[in-house]
C-alpha cells in the first residue's frame, strides 16, 4: 500500500513520567509494549532455566540431579511459563507496539485497560512461581493438567495455580477487547480491512480466538476448583463425573490456543519476507483467508489430542479428517512465502535469516503435525517424544523465531539504534544449529518408543538424549547473547533512519514515523490511499 | 577463504536433500517406529512410512524452490525484484493439489483405522487396571489376577550399581498371553489416568478411572514384548513398565492352572495360624513392593506429601484405625484402599510389619494384627 503522511506536530509534547511511576501508571502503548516484552524475556529465562534442569536430569539414564517429584514440577512449570508467560505476552507486546503504528492510530483505544491487563500478569506469574517454594511444591501434573491427577491427587498448591490461570485469562481477554476495539475504530482513513498489514490481521483473528476460548479455560479450572474444594464431581468418576470431560473442555481451549501462538507469528514473518525480498507479499488475500480458515477449523479438531482416550470410530475419523484439512491453509501460507521470495531481490539481514529458518522449520513441524493427525499412526506417536518434537518445532523455530525475527526487524524502529549485525548473525547461526540438535533427534527417540514426561529412561535412548541435552545447553547459553545484543542496541549504536530498511516506506505506516517514534504516535492522522 | 565463501551458499542448495537421506536411513534403523509383530502394527508402520515419504517429497520440492530462489535472486548478485503479487491459477492449483494429496493419504488411513478398531469379545479377555504405579492383570475367564511391578532395583536407578540390559523395562510378573489368539484387553484405572502401551502390538489405550476402554491384539510370534505407561500419572510415571510374554497355548494353560492353584493356596493361608515372625517376613517384602514408593523403605515418608509411618500415632497406637485406612484408603488422597486388591494375609502382614519395624516396635503398643482380624473387619463391614 502507499501512504501519504502529513508533517508531524512536534510541539506541545510532554514526555513520559520519570522513574518507576512511568511504568506503573503508564497508559502509553509503547511503554506497555515494552513492559510486556521485558516480562516475556524474563520469563524466557525462568522457563529456560527449568528446561535446563530437565535436560540435565535427562543427560543420562538414572536419577542424578533431581527427584521425579521435582522433575514433574519442572516440566509442568516449564510448559505453563513458556506458553502463558513467554509466547503469549511477547505477541501482546508486539501488538501494543505495532498495531497503533501500523494502522496510523495515536495509541490503543483503551489505554487504562491496557495498563491493567499488563499488570495482572506479573501477579499471575508471581503466584505461579511462588508455589515452587511452598512445602508441597508447585503444580506437577503437566501443563495440560489432566484430572484427576490435577484434582483429587494434586498438591494443595493447585488452588494457587487455578487462581493464577484465572488472572492470566482475565488479562488476555482484556487485552483482546482492547486490540479488537483499536483495530475496528482507529484505523487511518483509507485503510480498509483488506489493506490492513498482515500482522494486524493475524492479531485481529487471534484476539477473537482468545475471547472465544479463554472463558473455556476459566471454566475448566473453575470446575477443578469445585471438585477439589466444594465436593462436586465433574471429573470424578466415583461421584458420577467423567475424567475425559476434562480433556474435551481443556482441548476445546487448547487447540485454538496453539493457533493463538502462531497467527501473529505468521503476520510478522510475512512483513519480514516482503521487506527483504523487496517484493510485496504474494497472495495477500489468500493469506488473510488462510488465517481465517485456520482459526475456524481450529474449533473442530480438539479431539486429535485425545485419539487414545477411547472415542467411537466415527469420532476418531471425523477428527482425523478435520485436522488434515488444517494442513491446506497452512500449506498455502508456506507456498505464498516461497512465492514472495521467488524473483525477489533478496538480502540476508538477521531478521530475514530468522524468517527463512521459520519457514523451513515451521514447515517441518507442520509435517509432523500432519503425521500426528493420522489416527492409527497417532496410536504409536501419542505421548512420546515425537509429539514433543512436533510442538517444539512449531513453537520454538516457529513462534519464538518469529518473535526474535520481529525483535531484530523492529528494534531499530523502537530504539532508534541499529543492532550489531555481526552479533545478530552469530546469534542466528548458533540458535539455528542448536535448535536442530535439540529438537530433531526427539523425532527419533519418540519413534523408538520413549514416552514424554519421563525423568528416567531405558538404555537404548541414552545416546540421543545426551545429544539433545547438549543441543539444549548450547541453545540456552546462546539466548544470553540475544539479551546482550538487545541491551547493547537500546544503549546505543548506529542511528536508524525512519525507513530503517531499504524501501520500507511503501510497506507500512510504521516506517513513516521517526526512529524512535515520538511519545504520542501519529498525533496527525495519516491518510492511506 | 573467498572460495569457501562462494561455496557455502551453494551447499545450502543441497540442504533439502538431507530430508530423504534422514528418512531413508531412519527407515531401517532402531530409531524408527517399530514394525511390530501384529498385522495391525505392520499396517500402521506402512502407513507411517507412506505419510513420511509424502512429507519428504513435498518438503524437498518446497525447500528446493525456496533455497534456489534465495540463491538465484540474491541482491548481492544484483537481482532486481519483479513486481507481481498474485497469480489466481497458481493459487487455485496448489490448493487443489494439496487437497488431492490429503485425500490420497486419508484413504489408506481410514482403512487401517477401521481394521484396527474392533471391540468384539476375544478368546481370552483380560482386565488391565492401572494403579499408581503398577499394573494389575485379571484373566476374566479364570478369575485369577496379579500385580506387575517394576523389578529394576532402586540402586540401579540411583546409579549405585551398573544398569542391567532391561533397565526400567522389566517387571516381577509379566502379563502372559497365548500366541495366535485374539486377546481382548479391558482397560481401566484405579486412581489417575494411565495409558497402556506395547509398541510391537501397536496397542496404546488410556486407562481411565471409572471407565473401561477396550483394545485387542492377536500376536503371531511368541516372545517377550516391552512397553510403558504413557500418560503422566504422578511421581513414578516412568517406573511402571509393561512386559508381555507371548507363549504357546499349552504353556499358557499351564500358567493359568498354576495361578489358579496359587490362588487357592492363598485362601488357605487366611485360616492358618500365623506367628509374628512369619507375618513380619511377609510384611517386609510386601511393604518394599507396595508402600516404600511413598512412605519410603525407612518409614520416614516424604513429608508433607507422604507422611512418615515411623513414629506415626495411628501406626503406634490405633490398630483399628490403621486397619480401616488400609482397607478403605483415605478419600481424596494418594493412599488407596489396598484391602480391595490384596489378600487378608498381605494386609495383616504389612500392618504388623509397620507396627514393629524401625523404632515403632519399641515405642508402640505392640499389637499384632492377624489375617483373622482382617476377616473380622470385612464381616463387620458387610453387616
Ligand atoms: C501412592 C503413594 C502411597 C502408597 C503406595 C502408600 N501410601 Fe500410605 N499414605 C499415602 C498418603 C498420601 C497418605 C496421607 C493421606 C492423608 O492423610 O491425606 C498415606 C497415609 C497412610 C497412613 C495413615 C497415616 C496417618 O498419619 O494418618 C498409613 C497407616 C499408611 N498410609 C500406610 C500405608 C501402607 C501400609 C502402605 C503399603 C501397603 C501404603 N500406605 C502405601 C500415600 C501412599
Ligand atoms: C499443520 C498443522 C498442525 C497439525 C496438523 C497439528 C496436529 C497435531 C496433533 C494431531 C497433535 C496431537 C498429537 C498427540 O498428542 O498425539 C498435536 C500436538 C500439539 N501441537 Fe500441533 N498441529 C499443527 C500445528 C501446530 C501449531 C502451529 C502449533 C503451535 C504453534 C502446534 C502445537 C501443538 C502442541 C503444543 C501440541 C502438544 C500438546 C500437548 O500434548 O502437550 N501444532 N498437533
Ligand atoms: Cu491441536
Ligand atoms: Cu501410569
Amino acid at each position: 500500500m502507499s501512504t501519504v503522511v502529513e508533517t508531524h506536530d512536534h510541539e506541545g509534547h510532554h514526555g513520559p513520567a520519570k522513574g518507576l511511576t512511568r511504568w506503573l501508571f503508564t497508559t502509553n502503548h509503547k511503554d506497555i509494549g515494552t513492559l510486556y516484552l521485558w516480562l516475556s524475556f524474563t520469563m524466557l529465562f525462568v522457563g529456560g532455566a527449568m528446561a535446563m534442569v530437565i535436560r540435565a536430569e535427562l543427560f543420562q539414564p538414572g536419577l542424578q540431579i533431581v527427584q521425579p517429584e521435582f522433575f514433574n514440577q519442572m516440566t509442568t512449570n516449564h510448559g505453563l511459563i513458556m506458553v502463558f508467560g513467554v509466547i503469549m505476552p511477547a505477541f501482546v507486546g508486539f501488538a501494543n507496539w505495532m498495531i497503533p503504528m501500523q494502522i496510523g492510530a495515536p495509541d490503543m483505544a483503551l489505554p487504562r485497560l491496557n495498563n491493567l491487563s499488563f499488570w495482572l500478569l506479573p501477579m499471575a506469574f508471581g503466584i505461579l512461581v511462588s508455589t515452587l517454594f511452598m512445602p508441597e511444591g508447585g503444580p506437577n501434573f503437566g501443563w495440560t493438567f489432566y484430572a484427576p491427577l490435577s484434582t483429587t491427587y494434586a498438591p494443595s498448591t493447585v488452588n494457587f495455580f487455578i487462581f493464577s490461570v484465572h488472572i492470566m485469562g482475565i488479562s488476555s481477554i482484556l487485552g483482546s477487547i482492547n486490540i479488537i476495539t483499536t483495530i475496528f475504530n482507529m484505523r487511518a482513513p483509507g485503510m480498509t480491512l483488506m489493506k490492513m498489514p498482515l500482522f494486524v490481521w493475524g492479531w485481529l483473528i487471534t484476539a477473537y480466538l482468545l475471547i472465544a476460548v479463554m472463558p473455556v479455560l476459566a471454566g475448566v479450572v473453575t470446575m477443578m476448583l469445585m471438585d477439589i474444594n466444594f465436593g462436586t464431581s465433574f471429573f470424578n468418576a466415583a461421584g458420577g463425573g467423567d475424567p475425559v470431560l476434562f480433556q474435551h473442555v481443556f482441548w476445546f481451549f487448547g487447540h485454538p490456543e496453539v493457533y493463538i501462538m502462531i497467527l501473529p507469528a505468521f503476520g510478522i514473518v510475512s512483513h519480514i519476507i516482503e521487506t527483504f525480498s523487496r517484493k510485496p507479499i504474494f497472495g495477500y488475500s489468500s493469506m488473510v483467508y488462510a488465517m481465517a480458515s485456520i482459526a475456524i477449523l481450529s474449533f473442530v479438531v480438539w479431539a486429535h489430542h485425545m485419539f487414545t482416550v477411547g472415542m467411537p470410530l466415527a469420532g476418531e475419523l471425523f477428527f482425523m479428517y478435520a485436522t488434515m484439512l488444517i494442513a491446506i491453509p497452512t500449506g498455502v501460507k508456506v507456498f505464498n512465502w516461497v512465492a514472495t521470495m521467488f524473483r525477489g531481490s533478496i538480502s540476508f539481514e538477521t531478521p530475514m535469516l530468522f524468517a527463512i529458518a521459520f519457514v523451513a522449520l515451521f514447515t517441518i513441524g507442520g509435517f509432523s503435525g500432519l503425521m500426528l493427525a493420522i489416527v492409527p499412526a497417532d496410536f504409536q506417536y501419542h505421548d512420546t517424544y515425537f509429539v514433543v518434537a512436533h510442538f517444539h518445532y512449531v513453537l520454538v523455530p516457529g513462534s519464538l523465531f518469529a518473535l526474535i525475527a520481529g525483535a531484530y526487524y523492529w528494534l531499530p524502529k523502537w530504539t532508534g539504534n541499529m543492532y550489531d549485525e555481526t552479533l545478530g548473525k552469530l546469534h542466528f547461526w548458533l540458535t539455528f544449529i542448536s535448535v536442530n540438535i535439540t529438537f530433531f533427534p526427539m523425532h527419533f527417540v519418540g519413534l523408538a518408543g520413549m514416552p514424554r514426561r519421563y525423568p528416567d529412561y531405558a538404555l537404548q535412548f541414552a545416546d540421543f538424549n545426551m545429544l539433545i541435552s547438549m543441543g539444549a545447553f548450547l541453545f540456552g547459553v546462546t539466548q544470553l547473547l540475544f539479551l546482550f545484543i538487545v541491551i547493547k542496541t537500546i544503549r546505543g549504536g548506529k542511528k536508524a533512519t525512519s525507513e530503517v530498511w531499504e524501501g520500507t516506506r511503501d510497506l507500512g505506516l510504521e516506517w513513516t514515523l521517526d526512529s524512535p517514534p515520538p511519545h504520542h504516535t501519529f498525533t496527525v492522522q495519516p491518510q492511506v490511499k | 577463504m573467498t572460495y569457501i565463501k562462494k561455496l557455502l551458499p551453494k551447499l545450502f542448495l543441497v540442504l533439502p536433500l538431507l530430508l530423504p537421506v534422514a528418512a531413508k536411513s531412519a527407515e531401517q534403523s532402531d530409531y524408527n517406529m517399530p514394525v511390530g509383530v501384529t498385522e495391525v502394527s505392520s499396517s500402521i508402520f506402512g502407513l507411517h512410512m507412506l505419510i513420511l515419504w509424502v512429507c519428504v517429497v513435498i518438503g524437498v520440492i518446497v525447500f528446493s524452490i525456496m533455497f534456489w530462489s534465495l540463491w538465484k535472486y540474491r541482491k548481492s548478485k544484483g537481482a532486481v525484484a519483479a513486481d507481481f503479487d498474485d497469480n489466481f491459477w497458481l493459487e487455485i492449483g496448489w490448493t487443489v493439489a494439496a487437497t488431492l494429496v490429503l485425500v490420497w493419504m486419508a484413504v489408506p488411513s481410514t482403512q487401517v483405522m477401521v481394521k484396527a478398531y474392533d471391540d468384539s469379545e476375544g478368546e481370552v479377555n483380560i482386565m488391565i487396571t492401572g494403579h499408581q504405579w503398577k499394573w494389575h492383570y485379571e484373566y476374566m475367564e479364570d478369575q485369577v489376577s496379579f500385580f506387575s511391578n517394576l523389578s529394576t532395583s532402586q540402586e540401579q536407578i540411583d546409579n549405585k550399581i551398573p544398569k542391567g540390559e532391561f533397565y526400567l523395562q522389566e517387571v516381577d510378573e509379566p502379563l502372559v498371553i497365548p500366541v495366535n489368539t485374539k486377546v481382548r484387553f479391558l482397560i481401566t484405572a484405579n486412581d489417575v489416568i494411565h495409558s497402556w502401551w506395547v509398541p510391537d502390538f501397536a496397542v496404546k489405550q488410556d486407562a481411565i478411572p471409572g471407565f473401561i476402554n477396550t483394545a485387542w491384539t492377536n500376536v503371531p510370534e511368541a516372545g517377550i514384548y516391552r512397553g510403558a505407561c504413557t500418560e503422566l500419572c504422578g511421581i513414578k510415571h516412568a517406573y511402571m513398565p509393561v512386559v508381555v510374554r507371548v507363549v504357546e497355548q499349552e504353556e499358557f494353560d499351564a500358567f493359568i492352572a498354576q495361578k489358579v492353584s496359587l490362588a487357592e493356596e492363598e485362601k488357605m493361608l487366611t485360616s492358618k495360624v500365623w506367628s509374628k515372625e512369619e507375618l513380619m517376613e511377609r510384611g517386609e517384602s510386601f511393604y518394599a513392593t507396595n508402600c516404600s514408593a511413598c512412605h519410603q523403605a525407612n518409614g520416614k515418608g516424604i513429608p508433607p506429601v507422604f507422611p512418615a509411618l515411623e513414629g506415626n500415632q495411628v501406626v503406634l497406637s490405633d490398630s483399628t484405625k490403621q486397619i480401616e485406612i488400609l482397607m478403605e484408603g483415605i478419600q481424596g488422597s494418594a493412599m488407596q484402599a489396598f484391602g480391595k486388591s490384596y489378600s487378608e494375609v498381605d494386609i495383616a502382614a504389612v500392618i504388623t510389619y509397620t507396627r514393629q519395624a524401625w523404632s515403632n516396635g519399641e515405642n508402640g503398643d505392640g499389637v499384632i494384627i492377624t489375617p483373622k482380624d482382617i476377616v473380622d473387619y470385612k464381616n463387620k463391614i458387610d453387616l
